[in-house]
């Protein structure tokens, strides 16, 4: 432990940073959330020469150390805190050949603070292309700091990075700005107040008025009465700030960096020709969404099939092998079909992260982020709300994490209020088997009615998420500032390295994160299932074959009346006789009651559900299915599931709040309770309504 | 009247000559938009909105709102 130093990464966003983190640690890396917030912290081990180990964190991308979002925020907590464990020996400012001088700008800050501070100038296989020239002796003497010339691409460089982080005690920490240039007077008396602090660093803790988390303040208590200035003068300060920076930088780089402009050549300009173009933009980017639908629809329906399959089998092997019981039983029928219920996601969350991953690398998604601005701030929404709006169909809760990035809060909250709208992957299995019992399989011009219904769907969800937004936008009072600024990176072939990480990774947090909850439900559905109170549930055997003594049946057919009896007086079942006056008037019975209320904490309980409750052994859909179809009306007579009971159904599960995960993201990132009740509340009570009407219309 | 980074055209450039309104945000400045620099409209989405211009090298999009509080000055082709 003596060894083992601790570096910070730190860059601007589309710098290559994490492509760096990637190089110094590969997969020896692990991804956990600060505590409290869910911003992403990744950190990782780095061998370093002469047996020195490295912890590495990578901080979040940041344009500045005037942080303007949670992301931004954790930088200047941990650089502000001497006493947080992963309080940096060395920070590794990461930056751009090409935007080296905008990139420079968060290197003075952080030489400032005095922590020891290494220049790490990526992209170096692109100077040549672009005409570029360093002096990096003399960057060195004037940024009195070492610099590593890095290609992540190339892989080139790697190497004398780590020896330069092992070396990290030879860096000079003299800043770059002296601060009482920008107001003499004011920074002075600042100095005067508190001699024993450093100036920069005051100077940060006054100015942020972002401040989301616990920043720890004790140290600086008093400066907070250290007011002689508005508000308005402070930003003036800030401005001048920037600009001194900035002019310090110029100097710099007049004499440490040439450009041949004849060299260089711009595939960036041609490529934006296209790409953001006013019609070609948008049907570049229909075509990429078609792709990606077509994806995480079609081709993940080989491994998911897969995975169906396996996960059956293993339970009734694991029903035949082991002695018969509760313990075999809960494995069987609780714990494995619940497990295959969070790994039958995989292939489509994976697919989903891949694409997100490869857009995002690409440059592309700044693109796309541009060409819809200004259509969804009609709905009170920002370009940027496009992204979570798009991964909401895979999954809610990292769409809701894809939020951070947006400045305006009034936006980002109607964003994550209405990404739940979105058809995620849950609500999948649920539309099939609705939708193969109640829609006829006859075409219209080519085209399955069973797939234009499942395409319906789609629009519907999409179509509630913008209309609640337009609402939301005109019924929220929230004032703020309402900004936006996208950097346009330049496009870059996506690393595969960069690529496969992201995919592993997320996938990985999402299974491992939704899969608790998924897994919990299963075991605690089975109890309320398999046990229940009175003589009904205990003596169910008795009382079947009394009924049907005089029927003449196969001993299969008394076992599922058996077990329908069971479950019907199980615990569960009594709730689901219990709701059933509420639900009625939507067309549905106790047993999709059940259904209901085991699938608010998780939507796609629901066809596991339906197929413990009509007590089909295996979970394959097609006998399910047959059961459904079979099912009576215990009122209307006549099938229970019609058109008018299943478009009941199919609307209800469109638009109710039902998954706990959401929820809790929700409050975790708008840090209230509020929020998250209120969607819970509206949106269940819409979904019953447009399912009231939807039955009784049809009927 | 001024003329502001929201009248500048596709394609014209312009030296940038005053941010110190206060609708501009500070990352703005931060990411390079600052008095004396050149700056050139590279595209616009439909209905000049938002606007992704080319300051000085840093490649960025900004609403037309922003874009209003930021003077400049035109510079004549070559």
């Amino acid at each position: 432990m003596s060894k083992q130093i601790n570096v910070a990464l730190i860059g601007n966003p589309n710098t290559g940073k994490t492509s760096v983190f990637n190089a110094l640690t590969g997969l020896n890396q692990k991804v956990g959330n600060y505590p409290g917030i869910t911003v992403e912290k990744k950190q990782g081990i780095c061998k370093l020469p002469r047996g020195v180990k490295a912890h590495i964190i990578d901080l979040p991308g940041t344009y500045s150390l005037n942080a303007s979002s949670l992301d931004e925020n954790v930088v200047i907590e941990l650089l502000l805190n001497k006493n947080d464990k992963d309080f940096p020996d060395i920070a590794v400012v990461v930056t751009d050949v090409e935007n080296l001088k905008r990139n420079l700008l968060l290197f003075t800050q952080i030489k400032d603070l005095q922590i020891p501070t290494l220049l790490v100038i990526n992209m170096a296989d692109r100077m040549t292309r672009k005409g570029i020239s360093l002096d990096i002796d003399y960057l060195e003497s004037k940024l009195n700091t070492k610099i590593a010339l890095v290609s992540t691409r190339k892989n080139t460089g790697i190497d004398t990075l780590k020896q330069l982080i092992s070396n990290y005690k030879d860096i000079s920490v003299k800043p770059c700005l002296d601060m009482s240039k920008i107001d003499p007077v004011y920074f002075e008396d600042l100095k005067k107040t508190f001699p024993s602090q450093l100036i920069y660093k005051l100077w940060l803790v006054i100015t942020q008025d972002v401040n989301f988390g616990t920043i720890s303040r004790k140290e600086f208590k008093t400066v907070e009465d250290f007011k002689t200035k508005q508000k308005g003068d402070l930003k003036r300060l800030q401005q001048k700030e920037t600009i001194k920076r900035y002019q310090f930088i110029n100097e710099v780089l007049k004499k440490g960096k040439t450009v041949d402009l004849s060299q260089a050549k711009d595939l960036r300009t041609k490529l934006d020709r296209v790409l953001t173009h006013k019609v070609w933009g948008y049907v570049i980017f229909a075509a990429i969404l078609l792709l990606i639908f077509q994806a995480i629809y079609d081709w993940s329906g080989i491994p998911m099939d897969f995975i169906d399959e396996s996960f059956s089998s293993l339970s009734e092997w694991v029903k035949n092998q082991l002695p018969k019981g509760a313990f075999t039983n809960l494995l069987a029928e609780g714990i494995i079909p619940g497990l295959g219920g969070i790994v039958i996601f995989i292939p489509q969350i994976a697919f989903l992260f891949l694409f997100m991953a490869i857009l995002e690398e690409s440059g592309y998604m700044s693109r796309v982020v541009f060409l819809m601005d200004r259509i969804m701030r009609r709905f009170g929404l920002s370009g940027k709300s496009v992204v979570p709006l798009i991964s909401g169909t895979a999954c809610a809760i990292p769409a809701i994490m894809a939020t951070r990035n947006i400045e305006s809060w009034k936006e980002r909250l109607i964003t994550i209020l209405v990404t739940p709208f979105t058809t995620c992957a849950a609500r999948l299995p649920v539309y099939l088997i609705i939708i193969a019992l109640v829609i006829p399989e006859n075409r219209i011009f080519g085209l399955s009615y069973q797939a234009l219904t499942l395409m319906l769907l789609y629009l519907i969800g999409f179509g509630t998420a913008i209309t609640s937004a337009y609402i939301l936008n005109k019924v929220l009072k929230i004032k703020g500032k309402t900004f936006f600024v996208i950097e346009m990176p330049n496009y870059k072939l996506p690393l595969f390295k960069n690529v496969a990480i992201t995919v592993i990774e997320k996938t990985k947090a999402f299974i491992f994160g939704a899969g608790k909850i998924i897994l919990a439900i299963s075991i605690v559905l089975w109890f309320l299932a398999s046990y229940g109170p009175g003589e009904q549930f205990n003596n169910a055997e008795n009382i079947i074959q009394t009924t049907y003594a005089s029927k003449d049946l196969s001993s299969e057919d008394i076992q599922n009346k058996i077990a329908s009896h069971k479950l019907e007086h199980s615990f569960i079942g009594i709730a689901g006789h219990a709701i059933e006056p509420v639900i009625r008037p939507l067309g549905y019975d106790w047993k999709i009651g059940i259904a209901l209320i085991s699938s608010f904490a998780a939507r796609e309980v629901f066809v596991g559900t339906l197929a413990t409750i009509y007590s089909v052994g295996s979970d394959e859909e097609e006998t399910i299915k047959n059961r459904m179809a079979g099912e009576v009306n215990p009122i209307l007579g006549g099938p229970l599931f019609t058109l008018a009971s299943g478009i009941s159904l199919l609307l209800f599960y469109a638009f109710a709040m039902q998954c706990m995960s959401t929820l809790a993201i929700v409050k975790k990132e708008t840090n209230s309770w509020k929020w998250p009740l209120l969607q819970l509340v509206i949106m269940t009570v819409f979904a019953y309504l447009v399912a009231l009407m939807a039955f009784q219309f049809l009927k | 009247m001024q003329d502001t980074l929201a009248h500048l055209k596709r394609g014209e450039r312009a030296v940038i000559t005053d941010v110190s309104s206060s609708h501009i945000p500070l990352k703005l400045l931060e990411m390079g938009c600052l008095p004396g620099i050149s700056v050139e409209l590279v595209q616009v989405a439909p209905f000049q909105d938002p606007m992704y211009l080319n300051i000085n090298g840093s490649h960025l999009a900004i609403r037309k709102e922003t874009a209003s509080h930021i003077l400049i000055e035109k510079v004549a082709y070559e």
